[in-house]
């Protein structure tokens, strides 16, 4: 089926880029000829269409010069798009490599056209472009992503690795492709060791994404995945610090000698660039941080300040020498912990697609570049070179791999197995970096400048398609430990007592480890930064966010199954509850069975979720619209049955409590548009669907109704509102038929309830009834009293 | 059932420490420890250190002695840690109780249960370990020792775990214990049958919740890394 859809699209889809390409040559070719003609008459500047310098005003003018940069972006990103489009929409080949290949080949594809054609490639890259504008989205994404807790789990040996690793694979590659040099046969002996170790510092920078996108679909553990992704994160920052130090020294040996002063000078700008990097990162962070505080008025900003703060950051770093990518990379993953409580929900939509959406066409517009690159005239082919390349880029890592792991592991309480080492030694794929790395290499500097950019192209070919597409088997081969964490309250609760627990065990040692570290700092967090940096009544822990997650995915199923089933609880037997008692009633352990019948939302796998060109769709989206879908049809039945309302009854009405909403406190205003987001995905995907579930929130989204439609909102969750607002609307011809009496007696039956009735004090709920008003039948009241005093596991009667 | 590693463990410790008397200096006693081998003589030195200064150089711990951990001020279900140093059945000294002191084995007993899996072990013995750690937790809930962590136990220890966040209420700790609880009825019953009751986590599900987390790789603590509990099998 895909193939087939595959195969219908490809044709068109290649069309289309054909059509697009040739529009582009084109008007580039009409762009040479306007060129040329207005060399000849200087005197015409806009009317480059007419060739004859004319004192009317032309009809018909084409200025391509003016849109040309843009226009041609415009097109490789539109080319981009198209191709991965083609690529995802068959499902089986982003299983079988990744879509950095894609990106290459179609790139390569275009280098063929334009290389054909004679034409010259735009202009995309160059310098300042590449650092001030392609690199920093794609450093800030990865920051903002980060999975932070399992990173600083194991932040020891991700720094360990990552940096030392960097360092190793440079100095090693360099040094030994130094000795190659020395050899006369193979006649590189005009390569000196800087330029050298310069090779070696932008060849061993790895962009492991395309690993990363294997490993979470092969379910690896935590350790290793976060190995992979730190290197992932960390390398590039290093590489470029080491490249560009090493910039320096070779600008400087153009003129006069280096001296150990100056090496070691290099390597103390190496930590304080590194360092300073960090550092202006934090600074920026907690400032964007505690700017989103102020933003609950104009949330459309709230994007903005993350991105540009986060930019800033970069910039200034920069302006001082200090790394700009570390100090993005700090700036995300500072702020990331606090903007995403402050922001409104579809704030934070915005930032996480938007930068999604940035990365990714930085990412591919570089790919393609690569792509276009390969094909062309400008390289130099030097067998020995790019052999021993080849062989030092594999030697060094695996040296780097086995020796830096065989020591953290003496450190580590759970080491990397030979299985895990030999993954991350083969996961050692290079990718955009280090290719722009080499292709920004002054020329004046390094005569041999093609060489180098071959033999980069060379790597990066072997490590994306060859180790790329194998390493999808191998993972699986090798049968490495997997994990399958699940998103469950308990498992979330478990681990935090073990956390605890294990900081607790290490003070009564006397130990000093990270667990205490963790304690501290959240300690210290709790008291000082949250404070000053999220706004007021934003409590939340994120056991607390979490179990708010789950519940809501509940909440939505309860009344589901509540109308699903409100048939058996029409009866209003209301069985006497002794106080204190733990049994369960035989009416409850049947609503019990009868949610669990019908409890399919469970708690879904949750993935690391990380992946570099594509945010996965919610799954609450999907449950909210298979939900939709069901509540349509049971409602279709219930009409089909005659118009008796299931939820009709007036003890039915208050049977179903499962799911409580802690509502003693101010609920977050996010927290509602968490909710609004289901109804809104789903309204958007489903043709107007005619039945909705609404989710009131009375300050920020207005309220949209749909007149002929039922809308069943939940909104009573929260106390100190009408308790009562499940209301059932329907179009006027039902609603004669029900009758006005009756409607106002069905009106306040509340079909969903929070649980924590049960904890409130008399004089609350007395206060509640009282907000209930006349539309509460007084009959009811008394019946309340009966939900008193059960126990909590159930709430249905 | 689970009896091999530790059961075994503790005897070896027995044997360990009863060769030596307390009033003998630590380096006599760990220097035969060594010959009886496999016992990293700086960690439990090390722990001996902590364990006098711990207890003003008794040989035994009261519970008031944990007050001079100021670091254990801070912990949010810091009582709950300290109980389980007393805690009979993880003491094994019988199904149920407190007890008033803990010497410096029963420190170590204590601490045995935080040291990491070992490699080499064999399958059965990671099991095994894994559920001795487990066990651990597990009694860290069930407060009563009536083998079921209850409603009201779960909501106690989800409510001393949220104490530390001064915003959250009560009841929004209890409710989450009760979803927990839930979750963990659906999770351990599955399809409950009409007259079926859920009254509380027994070990066997708490083992089948903590299916699929490795907790091997999770609950242990660093300094026992190094050979510390080798004698523990």
């Amino acid at each position: 089926m895909g193939f087939q859809v595959f195969v219908a699209f490809g044709p068109w889809n290649l069309l289309l880029l054909l059509v697009a390409l040739e529009c582009s040559e084109a008007s580039s070719d009409l762009n040479e000829s306007t060129n040329s003609t207005t060399r000849h008459e200087p005197n015409v500047q806009f009317a480059a269409a007419s060739s004859e310098p004319d004192e009317n005003i032309p009809v018909f003018v084409l200025d391509y010069d003016y849109v040309q940069i843009p226009y041609e972006v415009t097109l490789w990103i539109l080319l981009a798009s198209l191709a991965k489009i083609g690529f995802h929409l068959y499902r089986r080949l982003p299983g079988l490599m990744p879509e950095s290949c894609l990106l290459i080949i179609v790139g390569a594809l275009v280098g063929a056209i334009i290389f054909g054609t004679d034409h010259k490639s735009p202009p995309v890259m160059d310098s300042s472009i590449y650092f001030l504008y392609l690199l920093p989205p794609i450093v800030l994404e990865s920051g903002y992503f980060m999975p932070t807790r399992p990173f600083f789990e194991n932040i020891g040996s991700i720094l360990w690795w990552a940096g030392l690793g960097a360092l190793i694979n440079a100095f090693g590659i360099g040094l030994s492709l130094y000795l190659i040099c020395q050899i006369k046969a193979f006649g590189l002996s005009d390569v000196n060791l800087l330029q050298n170790l310069l090779f070696g510092s932008l060849i061993s920078a790895v962009d492991p994404v395309a690993v990363l996108a294997v490993f979470e679909e092969a379910r690896v553990n935590e350790p290793l995945y976060m190995m992979i992704f730190g290197e992932a994160l960390l390398n590039d920052g290093i590489s470029v610090v080491l490249y560009n130090i090493l910039i320096a020294f070779t600008k400087m040996h153009k003129f006069e000698d280096i001296e150990p002063v100056d090496i070691l000078a290099g390597c103390a700008r190496f930590v304080i660039v590194g360092v300073g990097g960090v550092f202006f990162g934090i600074i920026f962070g907690f400032i964007s941080a505690f700017i989103t505080r102020f933003t609950q008025n104009i949330s459309a900003i709230e994007p903005l300040i993350v991105f540009m703060f986060s930019y800033l950051s970069y910039l200034v770093a920069e302006t001082l020498y200090l790394s700009g990518i570390l100090a993005i990379t700090a700036c995300a993953v500072t702020m990331k912990k606090y903007v995403e409580e402050n922001v409104s929900q579809t704030s934070y939509t915005t930032i996480k697609y938007f930068m999604k959406m940035l990365s990714s066409v930085s990412e591919t517009l570089i790919f393609i570049f690569m792509g276009v690159s390969t094909v062309g005239k400008n390289h130099e082919w030097n067998w020995a070179f790019i052999c021993f390349t080849l062989v030092f880029c594999q030697v060094w890592r695996a040296i780097s791999v086995f020796a830096l792991f065989y020591v953290s592991n003496q450190f580590r309480t759970s080491p990397f197995s030979i299985k895990d080492q030999c993954i991350i030694f083969y996961s050692g794929v290079r990718g955009a970096g280090s290719f722009s790395l080499a292709f920004l290499l002054p020329l004046s500097l390094f005569p041999r400048k093609k060489m180098f950019v071959t033999a980069t192209l060379v790597v990066i070919y072997f490590t994306v398609f060859i180790q790329g597409i194998t390493i999808g088997p191998l993972v699986r081969y090798l049968d490495v430990k997997k994990t399958n964490k699940k998103e469950s309250i308990n498992e979330e609760l478990h681990i935090r007592l073990m956390d605890h627990l294990k900081a607790g065990i290490e003070d009564v040692c006397g130990q000093w480890s990270h667990y205490q570290v963790r304690d501290k700092f959240k300690k210290f967090d709790h008291r000082y930064l949250r404070k000053i940096l999220i706004r007021k009544n934003l409590p939340k822990s994120s056991i607390v966010s979490l179990y708010k997650k789950l519940e809501m995915k509940q909440a939505i199923e309860m009344v589901e199954t509540g109308i699903l089933s409100s048939t058996a609880f029409s009866v209003p037997q209301l069985a006497q509850r002794i106080q204190g008692t733990k049994r369960l009633s035989p009416e409850d352990v049947e609503s019990m069975r009868d949610l669990l019948t019908h409890n399919m939302y469970q708690v879904r796998q949750r993935t690391l979720s990380y992946n570099k060109y594509n945010l996965k769709p919610q799954t609450s989206e999907k449950q909210a619209k298979e939900i939709l879908i069901r509540r349509q049809n049971t409602l279709r039945e219930s009409m089909r049955k005659g118009h008796s309302l299931p939820w009709g009854e007036p003890a039915g009405a208050k049977n179903i409590r499962y799911l409580s909403f802690p509502y003693g406190h101010p609920q977050p205003a996010s927290r509602h548009r968490r909710v609004a987001e289901f109804t809104d995905n789903d309204s958007s995907d489903s043709e107007r669907p005619s039945i909705m579930f609404k989710e009131h929130s009375q300050r920020d989204l207005p309220q949209e109704r749909y007149p002929t439609q039922e809308i069943i909102p939940m909104k009573s969750l929260y106390r100190g509102r009408k308790p009562t607002n499940f209301r059932y609307q329907r179009n006027t011809s039902q609603e004669e038929h029900v009758g006005q009496g009756r409607r106002a007696a069905l009106r306040p039956k509340p079909l969903f309830r929070a649980v924590d009735e049960e904890y409130e004090s008399g004089e609350e709920s007395a206060e509640e009834a009282s907000a209930i008003g006349p539309g509460w039948p007084p009959e009811h009241r008394p019946s309340r009293e009966h939900h008193k005093s059960h126990s909590p596991l159930l709430r249905r009667k | 059932m689970d009896l091999p590693v530790l059961e075994v463990s503790c005897k070896w410790k027995r044997t360990i420490v009863a060769l030596c008397d307390w009033p003998l200096s630590p380096s006599i006693m760990f220097s035969r420890s060594i010959r009886v081998g496999a016992v990293s003589s700086d960690q439990i030195e090390q722990l001996h250190r902590r364990f006098k200064q711990l207890s003003g150089d008794q040989p035994t711990i009261r519970k008031e002695n944990f007050n001079n951990v100021p670091d254990l001020d801070l912990n949010p279900i810091r009582s709950k840690i300290i109980r389980a140093f007393f805690d009979n059945r993880n003491l094994r000294k019988g199904p149920s109780g407190v007890a008033d002191e803990i010497n410096f084995e029963d420190f170590l007993t204590i601490m045995s249960y935080f040291r990491p899996i070992d490699i080499t072990m064999d399958e059965e013995q990671v099991q095994l370990c894994r559920k001795e750690k487990l066990r651990f937790l597990f009694h860290m809930y069930d407060s009563d020792s009536d083998g079921r962590i209850t409603l009201e136990e779960y909501r106690n220890v989800v409510e001393e775990l949220l104490s530390g966040n001064p915003h959250i209420e009560k009841e929004s700790a209890r409710s989450i214990a009760d979803g927990a609880m839930m979750e963990a009825a659906s999770v351990c019953v599955g399809q409950m049958e009409p007259d079926q009751v859920y009254e509380g986590i027994t070990f066997d599900d708490f083992l089948k919740i903590w299916q699929g987390i490795d907790i091997e790789t999770k609950m242990h603590v660093r300094f026992l890394n190094v050979e510390a509990m080798a004698l523990c099998h």
